[in-house]
């Protein structure tokens, strides 16, 4: 194994650049190093400058993901060992998210379609507390569960065409995130939220390319999660088709 | 962006994001979106075996000679090169039809999500099934 | 309550034209198109073939799945064009031509199994 290992890194600084360029970065190819410890080594030792984000070094608070050699991932769980052989690792923001410096990308539009799926419990009434909390059983957890491992990485979005084809599409993690709390047996939100899902906008954009699912360092399943919800939107319309008096 | 924009006032000071243009050529270069790309376009060729199968129903009713006519059609190079072609991409639209089916139907048993393999599985079944039924009928008129 | 879409009628008419095609096309498609006429089975007599097309259940059969698979086009062929040409802004012509060609085609479809003698 070689000792070093090139780091090709996108480098935009919105004062002097009109788009982004690589620089090359030589660290040392350590087994135990990922490539966000890759990333930290230039910028502590290297050239302070370089700008990214990141927290918590175990894959649990979404904020280090890049493309990695064209992937989406999570930098803290991608080995640089993994890329010994091709030499190179090429380190870019995150695709299809507008680059604000370097590996950062702006986040805000994200944001306001993962709140515009009212991710919370909604409920018709609530229950005085007195009453004690809503229980749930096991069963009725694992319905939602896998849904409810989304850390908001954005990976999803990285991977998926449709995003950057379509920016008003809401993309796999915020229809996923609704989901989580459609299949709530305590929750009573599901119509409010197919107000924003059923729309060209929500699931229909989606064709069912599958990468978002690929992508999800925590196994979430956007992609089915979508198609299925296809079925529940498609089921409802059909009812409302048929037995209009019943509609809301 | 726009919706950003509406939403976080501040991105006004730093006008300069830069944005990717997605190429018109995105699915080239990466297997799963080529994947999905002839995946996509299969569905052309569903619609051309729809436009044959009329074309042969007509021949058909026409008339004996009509038919004859139309066989030596489907036996142009042109035509049959088609209809080769045809064939891959109906074949390549039932194999992943068949194994996207299991994602977007979540089926649950006693609470646990069943297999994928027990949805795809009984469809390929199907299929051969519908196939040999399909091939005894015509064989045998 | 909010305009709900109607793409989920759409989407069943393409999904149900996703599963006929998927079950009969390549059979049809194999043996009337590539093996009968090519000779590498011997194909059934016109007479034969004839009888078995007037059944009325084998006309249903034949116009389910042209409309259905037809219907299937249109769904998948549309997207195409979005995503993969990138032109969503000339909607206005390709909805009209996916779905118009569609129900086109049925109506021949329908004219030509109705007729069959």
């Amino acid at each position: 194994m070689a000792e070093t290992i090139t780091l090709e890194v996108t480098r935009y600084s919105p004062e002097q650049d009109v788009e982004p360029r690589f620089q090359q970065y030589e660290v040392p190819l350590r087994k135990d190093w990922v490539v966000l410890d890759a990333l930290n080594h230039i910028k502590d030792k290297v050239d302070g400058s370089l700008t990214f984000r990141w927290s918590c070094r175990m894959g649990i608070c979404g904020s280090c993901g890049m493309m990695v050699n064209g992937e989406p991932k999570l930098t803290c769980a991608t080995f640089l060992s993994s890329y010994a052989a091709e030499g190179r690792i090429r380190v870019q923001p995150l695709r299809y998210f507008p680059v604000i410096r370097d590996l950062v990308v702006a986040i805000e539009d994200f944001m306001s379609k993962l709140q515009s799926v009212k991710p919370w419990l909604i409920r018709n009434e609530e229950k005085p507390v007195s009453e004690g909390e809503y229980l749930q059983t096991p069963d009725q957890l694992d319905l939602y569960k896998q849904f409810s491992m989304c850390i908001n990485c954005m990976l999803c979005y990285a991977a998926c065409p449709v995003v950057g084809l379509d920016p008003a599409f809401i993309g796999p993690a915020a229809i996923a995130l609704a989901q989580r709390y459609n299949m709530d047996s305590r929750d009573q939100g599901a119509q409010e939220r197919m107000d924003v899902l059923a729309q060209h906008e929500g699931i229909w954009g989606c064709t069912f390319v599958g990468d978002c699912t690929k992508a999800c360092p925590k196994k979430v399943d956007p992609a089915g999660a979508i198609q299925q919800y296809k079925l529940t939107a498609t089921v409802d319309r059909l009812k409302s088709l048929l037995m209009p008096w019943g509609a809301k | 962006m726009s919706q950003a924009r509406q939403n976080a006032t501040y991105t006004e000071f730093r006008p300069r994001w830069y944005r990717a243009r997605v190429s018109t050529w995105w699915w080239m270069g990466r297997w799963s979106y080529l994947k999905f790309i002839l995946r996509e376009i299969s569905s052309v060729f569903v619609a051309w075996f729809v436009v044959e199968l009329l074309l042969a129903l007509n021949a058909l009713s026409t008339g004996p000679q009509e038919y004859s006519e139309f066989q030596l059609f489907l036996r142009n190079p042109v035509v049959v090169a088609t209809n080769v072609v045809s064939l891959f991409f109906v074949i390549f639209h039932a194999l992943t039809w068949f194994n996207l089916a299991p994602k977007a139907m979540a089926v649950r048993v006693r609470g646990k999500r069943i297999p994928d393999l027990w949805i795809a599985g009984p469809n390929y079944v199907a299929w051969a099934a519908v196939s040999a039924i399909v091939a005894w009928f015509l064989l045998r008129a | 309550m909010a305009k709900r879409s109607n793409e989920p009628i759409l989407w069943v008419l393409f999904s149900a034209g996703g599963v006929v095609a998927a079950f009969l096309i390549p059979v049809l498609l194999f043996l009337l198109f590539l093996a009968f006429p090519l000779g590498w089975i011997t194909p059934p007599s016109y007479h034969g073939l004839l009888a078995l097309v007037r059944l009325p259940i084998t006309r249903l059969a034949l116009f389910v799945l042209s409309f259905f698979s037809l219907f299937h086009w249109a769904h998948r062929f549309r997207y195409t064009l979005y995503d993969g040409l990138q032109i969503k802004h000339l909607n206005q012509l390709i909805f009209p031509f996916c779905y118009g060609g569609a129900v086109v085609g049925s109506v021949i479809a329908g004219y030509i199994l109705w007729n069959i003698g």
